[in-house]
C-alpha cells in the first residue's frame, strides 16, 4: 500500500459535493441556461480550460504523489474519455487534451473514486502544492516534506479568503539543501530545516517565472513547524491586500515583493503575523500528527546495496536514472518520458497502466511525478532493478537520459495551447535527435523550452533555455543561457537576436560545441558558462 | 477573406463558419465579409459555439488558408500528432 495521505470523510464529502455541483452547472450550460461568460469561471475552478483543439482538463497530483490505483484511473480516463494518452506537466499534474464538456462531470466523478480532483488547478487561487519527487526517500532530507505539503493543501483548499487572489499562487515545499523542485521560483518556497534540534521552515516568497522572472528572497530564516500555517496566512494576507489587481501582468506576488522591496515586505508580514498570533489559526498539533502518520516509512526489507551491471544497456540506465535511497538496498528509479523524437511528458494509457502495475510489484505501489515531466518509482529494491528495467525497456520507457540533453522540458506550445506563440514540442524533438548521440559526453545539461512568455516550459531556468515568440506571424526562437532551477538558482540571459525553427537547433549545437571545447575538468555546461560569461557564446553564435 | 472560427460548446471541436452554420472542416469556411460582426453576435446569443473570433485568411487552390499559424494548427490538429485531430480523419 502506498505511503500517502488518505481522504477522511471531510475530504471525500467536499470532493463529491464539488462533482455534484459541477454536474449541475454543466447541465445548465449545455441546456443554454448559462452563458459562456457565466460558465467559464465555474469550469476553470474545476480545471477545465478551452484550448486550441478541444477542452483540456488539468488534474491535480498533490505534491506529485500517486498510488497505483490512481495511476490506473488516469490511464482509464485517457482511454475512456480522451484519445489514449495524457501529458504530465511542469507542475507535477496531468493534462488531457481532448475532453468533451458533456464528459467532464463523469471524469471528475471517476477521479473522486480514487481521491483525486481538478479543484484549484486554474484560477487566481492557491494551486497544487509541489514538492521534491524524492520526498520521503532522499538521503539528504531533514524530514519528509509531504506531510507539510499536505497540511498546506488542506489549509489552502477552498480557503475563502484566498479564492480570489490578485493572481494565481504556487507553493513548493522541500526538505533538503539540494533543490529538486525549483523551490526558489515559486510564489512561496518552503525549505524544511532543523535549527537547534527543532524542525521549522526557511521561508521564501516572491519567486516565479513567467514574463518577469524573479528568484524568491528569504522572508524568514526559521518559522517553527507549528507556526507554518499562520506564517503562510500572514504572507498571503499581505499579498492579498497589496498585490495589484489593475494589471494582470503585474499582479503576481513577485512584482509586489520586488516593488516594495524585501525589507518592507518582510516588515508588513511581520506586522500581520503579530496581529494574527492571538487568533490561534494554527491547526491542532494532533491534526499534523494525524497527517504525519500517513507518511510513516513503509516496511522496508533488510537488504544490502549492490546490483549486477553486466548488461551494458542496463548499466547506462542505472548510471543516469537512479537516485540514492535513504534505505540500504533500495533505489529511486526515474522513468523518463523523453524518448528521442517523442513528446516530452506524454504517456499513453497502456504505459500508465504498466507503470501502475510496476509500482505495485516493485515500488510499494507508489509513483511520483517530477516537475521535469518524468515519473519516479521511489521504492525499488536494488535486487529488482534489472527486472524493472527490462519491463520498462520493452514498453519504450527506459530512455537513459535523466538530466541529459534529450531530457528536455517543453510546454505543449502552439500544438495545443491557445496562449502559445510558437511550437515547443517539435523544437524539443529536433534537439533531442541532434544531441542524443553526444549527450553522455555533454553530461548534465538541462534544456527547457517555452512556447510563449508565460514560461510553462521553464526556459528562464534552463542551462539552455528557448523561448518561442511570434515575429509577424512567423515562429521565432530566442536562445537563453545560464539558468538553473536548483539550489544554485539563476535566471538565464538572452544571447541576442532569435532564430527560426531550424536555426535554433543549429544554435544550440554551436553552444554545446563551444562548451565541449572550453570546459575544464568536471565542469557542467552551466559551470563553463558561468566561468566564461556570455561573450564567447555570443561570438560563436553571431560572429 | 474574413473567416469566423470558434469551438463547439459540447465537444470543444474547432469549428468554422460555412455560411449556414458551423463546420468542423476548414475547407468549408466562407468569407464572412461585412456580416462577420452580426454573425458573431447572433451565434453568441445562440450559445452553441464558444469563443468565436474572426481571423484574416486567403482563398487558395487548396482552400481557405488562415493568415496565422495558430489558426492553421487549429485547422488540422497538432503538427506533432498527425494521427489526431481533423487531419487524422482526412487521411
Amino acid at each position: 500500500m502506498a505511503t500517502m495521505y488518505k481522504y477522511d470523510d471531510y475530504d471525500q464529502t467536499m470532493v463529491d459535493a464539488r462533482v455534484a455541483e459541477f454536474r449541475d452547472q454543466t447541465a445548465r450550460r449545455l441546456a443554454g441556461d448559462l452563458t459562456e461568460d457565466q460558465f467559464k469561471p465555474l469550469r476553470l475552478m474545476n480545471g477545465l480550460y478551452l484550448q486550441l483543439h478541444a477542452y483540456m482538463l488539468r488534474v491535480a497530483v498533490p505534491y506529485g504523489t500517486l498510488s497505483g490505483a490512481q495511476m490506473h484511473m488516469l490511464a482509464t480516463i485517457a482511454r475512456k474519455y480522451d484519445k489514449g494518452y495524457g501529458h504530465f506537466t511542469t507542475r507535477q499534474n496531468i493534462q488531457y487534451n481532448w475532453i468533451q464538456l458533456k464528459d467532464a462531470p463523469d471524469i471528475l466523478a471517476d477521479l473522486a473514486t480514487v481521491e483525486m480532483h481538478a479543484i484549484q488547478t486554474s484560477g487566481n487561487c492557491i494551486r497544487n502544492i509541489s514538492s521534491d519527487q524524492f520526498a520521503g526517500v532522499a538521503a539528504d532530507e531533514v524530514v519528509d516534506p509531504r506531510p507539510y505539503a499536505e497540511l498546506l493543501r488542506q489549509w489552502s483548499s477552498f480557503h475563502p479568503e484566498f479564492s480570489y487572489l490578485p493572481r494565481k499562487f504556487k507553493i513548493a515545499v522541500i526538505a533538503s539543501d539540494e533543490d529538486r523542485a525549483a523551490m526558489r521560483l515559486h510564489d512561496i518556497g518552503i525549505q524544511m530545516v532543523e535549527k537547534d534540534g527543532a524542525l521549522g521552515a526557511k521561508f521564501f516568497a516572491g519567486g516565479g517565472m513567467g514574463r518577469t522572472p524573479m528568484i524568491g528572497p528569504c522572508v524568514r530564516e526559521f518559522v517553527p513547524v507549528d507556526e507554518l500555517i499562520s506564517f503562510s496566512e500572514a504572507v498571503l494576507r499581505v499579498y492579498n491586500r497589496y498585490g495589484r489587481r489593475d494589471n494582470k501582468y503585474k499582479a503576481r506576488i513577485k512584482i509586489l515583493v520586488h516593488e516594495m522591496g524585501i525589507d518592507a515586505f518582510r516588515a508588513e508580514v511581520d506586522a500581520e503575523y503579530e496581529k494574527m498570533q492571538p487568533l490561534d489559526l494554527e491547526p491542532p498539533r494532533a491534526e499534523l500528527k494525524r497527517i504525519e502518520a500517513f507518511f510513516a516509512p513503509p516496511a522496508y526489507e533488510a537488504a544490502e546495496d549492490g546490483y549486477d551491471l553486466s548488461d551494458p544497456d542496463f548499466a547506462i540506465w542505472a548510471e543516469t536514472n537512479l537516485f540514492p535511497h535513504k534505505v540500504p538496498g533500495y533505489a529511486a528509479a526515474t522513468i523518463s518520458l523523453k524518448p528521442v523524437g517523442g513528446i516530452p511528458g506524454d504517456a499513453s494509457a497502456d504505459q500508465m497502466d504498466l507503470i501502475a502495475d510496476l509500482a505495485a510489484r516493485y515500488s510499494m505501489d507508489e509513483v511520483r511525478v517530477t516537475h521535469a515531466q518524468n515519473l519516479v518509482l521511489p521504492n525499488v529494491k536494488q535486487a529488482d532493478l534489472y527486472a524493472l528495467w527490462q519491463e520498462l525497456d520493452g514498453a519504450g520507457l527506459a530512455p537513459a537520459n535523466l538530466d541529459r540533453a534529450s531530457d528536455i522540458i517543453a510546454c505543449p506550445g502552439l500544438d495545443y495551447c491557445s496562449l502559445a506563440n510558437a511550437r515547443s514540442i517539435p523544437i524539443a524533438q529536433r534537439l533531442a535527435e541532434r544531441l542524443a548521440p553526444v549527450e553522455r559526453r555533454l553530461g548534465d545539461l538541462q534544456i527547457k523550452i517555452s512556447g510563449c512568455i508565460n514560461a510553462c516550459g521553464h526556459h528562464h531556468a534552463g542551462h539552455i533555455g528557448i523561448l518561442g515568440v511570434d515575429k509577424k506571424g512567423v515562429e521565432s526562437y530566442q536562445l537563453l543561457l545560464g539558468g538553473s532551477a536548483a539550489e544554485d538558482v539563476s535566471l538565464a540571459k538572452i544571447t541576442g537576436p532569435g532564430f527560426d525553427e531550424h536555426g535554433i537547433v543549429d544554435a544550440v549545437e554551436t553552444v554545446t560545441n563551444l562548451y565541449e571545447s572550453e570546459r575544464q575538468d568536471g565542469e557542467r555546461f552551466l559551470d563553463t558558462y558561468r566561468r566564461l560569461g556570455m561573450a564567447p557564446f555570443k561570438e560563436a553564435l553571431y560572429g | 477573406m474574413i473567416i469566423l472560427t470558434g469551438n463547439d460548446l459540447k465537444t470543444g471541436d474547432v469549428v468554422w463558419w460555412d455560411g449556414q452554420g458551423w463546420s468542423r472542416h476548414l475547407a468549408d469556411a466562407v468569407d464572412a465579409g461585412d456580416e462577420a460582426e452580426a454573425i458573431m453576435a447572433r451565434e453568441e446569443a445562440a450559445r452553441r459555439v464558444n469563443a468565436v473570433y474572426e481571423i484574416e485568411g486567403e482563398q487558395t487552390a487548396e482552400g481557405p488558408r488562415p493568415a496565422h499559424i495558430k489558426d492553421r494548427v487549429r485547422g488540422r490538429g497538432p503538427t506533432v500528432r498527425p494521427d489526431l485531430g481533423i487531419q487524422a480523419e482526412a487521411s
